[in-house]
């Protein structure tokens, strides 16, 4: 592979065990390879009995597929997360502030910081929202950035997701693998845990809820249904926020106002975390031949009787003709400074910028300005002649239709292989909460590439998750000598007296 | 029936249940221990699950260290403890096998199994690796039981003993699970991440965690915890539907025996009416510790003429 940089492991640097990995790395010298092998099986048990699948289309075969789970988990100290979390808040931030003039007053391209046309004729803009401002003005509620890693201090933006995010449901599920299969390894760290997520998304969504609302805000998840990719994860979250899970044929809307219909009869609705695209919400105003939305909802939408989460039209802020300009955004909206980079990024449309990206196709990343799950990219490094000539072909043919990034070098974590424990490429996607407040879980999605020196970690494209730990200190990094097997110790101190003890019934007769 | 017949149906329910709960509790202590980091919260875990199984008192007896692994053997698989998963086993193996003949196979089948697979656990099974797997199974099991005698009992008096004892064993629990946490719930202790973390284990013990949220649409609240699994009848493990439970068995079995009652009935009346027409917010301003206490010594009240009305007469 042609590297310019190194590449940074996130558990091995300059001869040292960084400190987040310390315990792990002792962990790892400690444990014999068939002990990782029975753990790797039986999370892989876990994750079938609970029914975790994913979607892959287009190969044939079971396209219900369980997302490989490597038991090593991806660690960062808590100043590493602090800051990395400054970033991603200020970031989503400014994003719902792009969104709200970019279907306002639109002073952002008045005062000529993106160009007017990259906006107005995008296919993700939607001028149905033009001057339209969502309950509590909040048009991305669920956020997922992906952020790479490059170095100790090197964290890049690589793409925002502001439509629907999925994966949450792998970072919880991942969780309680991990605390269940070792529990030893868990409580030798501490993890800041991440198992409110359900309950800060219902507070998030409640938030926003119209001002019409009376009473406790109703929400429900909206699914595209069952054969839908993501579908385990929507049905996971309404289970554990305890709301109901619909269909568009269980939603009607009368007098501009949503209803679901129930065993006790028709059930206003508040606030819909949808989980279908725009283009499908509603056949009235989007596709006339969807028949997963509800027609009659934008009208709801708009007469102030519902809220949706994420808003329609969100697209706009994650598309990736608009990334390039997302620190515009910050400086713009906030007056601050990206504390987030972003990864330089070639417009095809643009003359210069696509004759660079002709002729430097072997060592970038070539993606669809509109696509996502990590179809239809090349990875310049990895690629035959044939298929940079192929790209050379679509790039000249439809240049907006394609961006080009530089190759990173993403940080590698230990991972679980066929061959034993070697360095894998990994990102991560923190989800980030915007409603009245801004929250964010600690930690968030880690997905790995399995495949030696991939750098492709889509679920669709052969890639695997990790738990991501955030810790609540900063351990300090420790030699990476071989490493003596440490037994942990479990207690200290004295045991205190009961306050109060109780006989239970014992034995019979 | 034979009151020594009644004695075994009852006390089979009651250890069933009792194994049950225990493997509740050591699933969620382990997860509540590996999420707190600092080794005095981790250690204080432990020790309220000893209480909170009544077992604190046998396990100072023994004069072992308060260690995670020390907790979970003396909880799990120590012989000299008689509430240990593997004692709860065995004894309600030994209360079925003496009245074999008021079981339906499946029932039998449903205890005779976990026993001789009970009975082929090693050291090996207890330690942190294996014991998740170990508790999974104890829970699956006791599961299995219930639904046997749900779903092939006659409604007889055999069944409203088995009953009986599972309803009453299963309310103790609930009071004892609340109890030794209500610190946690009075919001006296430390806030934030760690009450926080206390209140997820306590809705885990009870497997309410995700009952709560659809209940109340809402963020954890010590006051509407302690309402849900004192006061709220659709949940099953709820101190209330335990009472109905109990009042409407005990009314059953008095029915059958031509109206004989005594003050078991009435005291189970007594109790299941506090909680029916009971408010929360009087129990939590009388105290919730209080509340509970005398909830749960009313209710070793009520297992004691239980026994002496039908058990030992």
């Amino acid at each position: 592979m042609t590297k310019t940089t190194p590449t940074f492991d996130e558990m091995t640097a300059d001869g040292l065990f960084r400190g987040p990995y310390a315990e792990i790395a002792r962990w790892l010298a400690a444990t014999p390879r068939e002990a990782l092998e029975r753990r790797r099986h039986e999370a892989e048990l876990l994750f079938k009995r609970i029914g975790i699948t994913f979607a892959v289309y287009g190969e044939g075969g079971d396209p219900e597929r369980l997302i490989p789970f490597d038991i090593i988990p991806r660690i960062l100290a808590r100043a590493e997360w602090e800051s990395l979390s400054r970033g991603l808040v200020q970031r989503v931030k400014a994003l719902n502030l792009f969104l709200l003039d970019a279907y306002g007053a639109q002073e952002i391209l008045k005062a000529g910081r993106i160009p007017g046309a990259l906006v107005r004729d995008n296919e993700a803009f939607r001028p149905e929202m033009t001057g339209f401002v969502p309950p509590g003005g909040v048009y991305t509620h669920i956020a997922g950035i992906d952020v790479v890693r490059t170095g100790a201090s090197d964290f890049w933006v690589l793409e925002d997701n502001c439509r629907t995010p999925s994966g949450v449901s792998y970072m919880l599920e991942g969780r309680e693998a991990m605390l269940r299969l070792f529990p030893g390894l868990c409580a030798a760290h501490h993890i800041a845990p991440v198992s409110h997520y359900p309950e800060e998304l219902l507070e998030t969504l409640k938030s926003v809820a119209p001002e019409n609302c009376r009473g406790r805000p109703r929400v429900a998840i909206l699914t595209p249904g069952s054969f839908n990719s993501a579908y385990y994860e929507h049905c996971f979250l309404a289970d554990e926020m305890g709301v109901e899970v619909v269909e568009g044929p269980d939603l009607f809307v009368e007098d501009d106002v949503v209803f679901m219909k129930t065993t006790t009869g028709p059930r206003r609705v508040d606030v819909i975390y949808r989980r279908i695209d725009d283009d499908y919400l509603d056949p009235r105003v989007f596709r006339p031949e969807s028949v997963l939305g509800v027609p009659g909802l934008m009208a709801a939408y708009k007469a102030g009787n519902v809220a949706l989460a994420n808003a329609p039209g969100a697209g706009i802020a994650d598309d990736k003709a608009i990334y390039p300009y997302v620190p515009e955004m910050i400086r713009f909206y906030l007056g601050e400074e990206p504390l987030l980079s972003n990864v330089p990024t070639y417009l095809c449309e643009r003359a210069d910028d696509r004759a660079y990206v002709l002729e430097h196709l072997h060592e970038l990343v070539v993606k669809l300005t509109h696509g996502s799950g990590g179809y239809g990219m090349l990875v310049g490094p990895h690629s035959t002649a044939e298929q940079r000539a192929d790209f050379a072909a679509r790039i000249k043919a439809k240049p907006h239709e394609y961006i080009a990034q530089p190759t990173l070098a993403l940080s590698t974590v230990p991972t679980l292989v066929e061959s034993g424990i070697a360095p894998r490429h990994v990102d991560l996607r923190p989800f980030i909460l915007c409603g009245k407040d801004v929250r964010v879980v600690p930690g968030g999605l880690t997905r790995v590439a399995l495949r030696e020196g991939s750098l492709v970690v889509n679920s669709s494209q052969g890639g695997g998750t990790k738990d991501t730990w955030v810790l609540e200190d900063d351990p300090a990094d420790v030699p990476a000598v071989a490493p003596s097997p440490q037994t942990q110790s479990q207690s200290q101190g004295p045991s205190k007296g009961q306050s109060q003890s109780q006989t239970q019934g014992t034995a019979p007769c | 029936m034979l009151s020594s017949t009644a004695d075994s149906l009852y006390w089979l329910g009651r250890y069933m249940e009792r194994a049950g709960n225990n493997a509740r509790g050591l699933q969620v202590t382990l997860r509540m221990a590996s999420l707190t980091g600092a080794v005095d919260r981790r250690d204080n875990a432990w020790r309220a699950l000893l209480t909170a199984s009544g077992c604190a008192p046998g396990f100072a007896e023994t004069g072992a260290e308060m260690s995670q692994a020390n907790v979970v053997r003396y909880l799990a698989a120590d012989a000299t403890n008689g509430s240990s998963i593997l004692s709860c086993i065995e004894a309600a193996r030994s209360n079925a096998r003496r009245v074999r003949t008021a079981l339906t196979t499946d029932m039998w089948e449903a205890v005779n199994e976990t026993w001789s697979e009970g009975r082929r656990t090693t050291e090996a099974t207890f330690t942190p690796d294996n014991l998740p797997a170990f508790l999974d199974w104890v829970k699956s099991r006791t599961i299995l039981f219930n639904g046997a005698y749900a779903d092939t009992m006659l409604r007889d008096e055999a069944w409203s003993f088995v009953r009986l004892g599972t309803m009453f064993e299963r309310a103790d629990n609930t009071a004892r699970v609340l109890d030794v946490h209500h610190h946690a719930l009075a919001g006296t202790e430390e806030g934030g991440a760690v009450a926080y973390v206390q209140w997820q284990a306590i809705l885990r013990s009870v497997s309410a965690l995700r009952a709560y949220q659809w209940v109340y649409h809402s963020r954890l609240d010590p006051e509407r915890i302690a309402e849900l699994l004192i006061l709220r009848p659709e949940l099953p493990r709820s101190m209330i539907a335990c009472y109905a439970r109990i009042e409407e068995t005990l009314d059953g079995i008095a029915a059958l025996h031509g109206g004989r009652r005594g003050e078991c009935h009435r005291l189970a009346g007594e109790m299941h009416a506090r909680l029916r027409f009971g408010r929360i917010e009087d129990i939590m301003k009388g105290g919730l510790h209080e509340f509970l206490t005398a909830t749960i010594n009313r209710n070793l009240e009520l297992g004691k003429q239980i026994q002496e009305f039908y058990l030992q007469a």
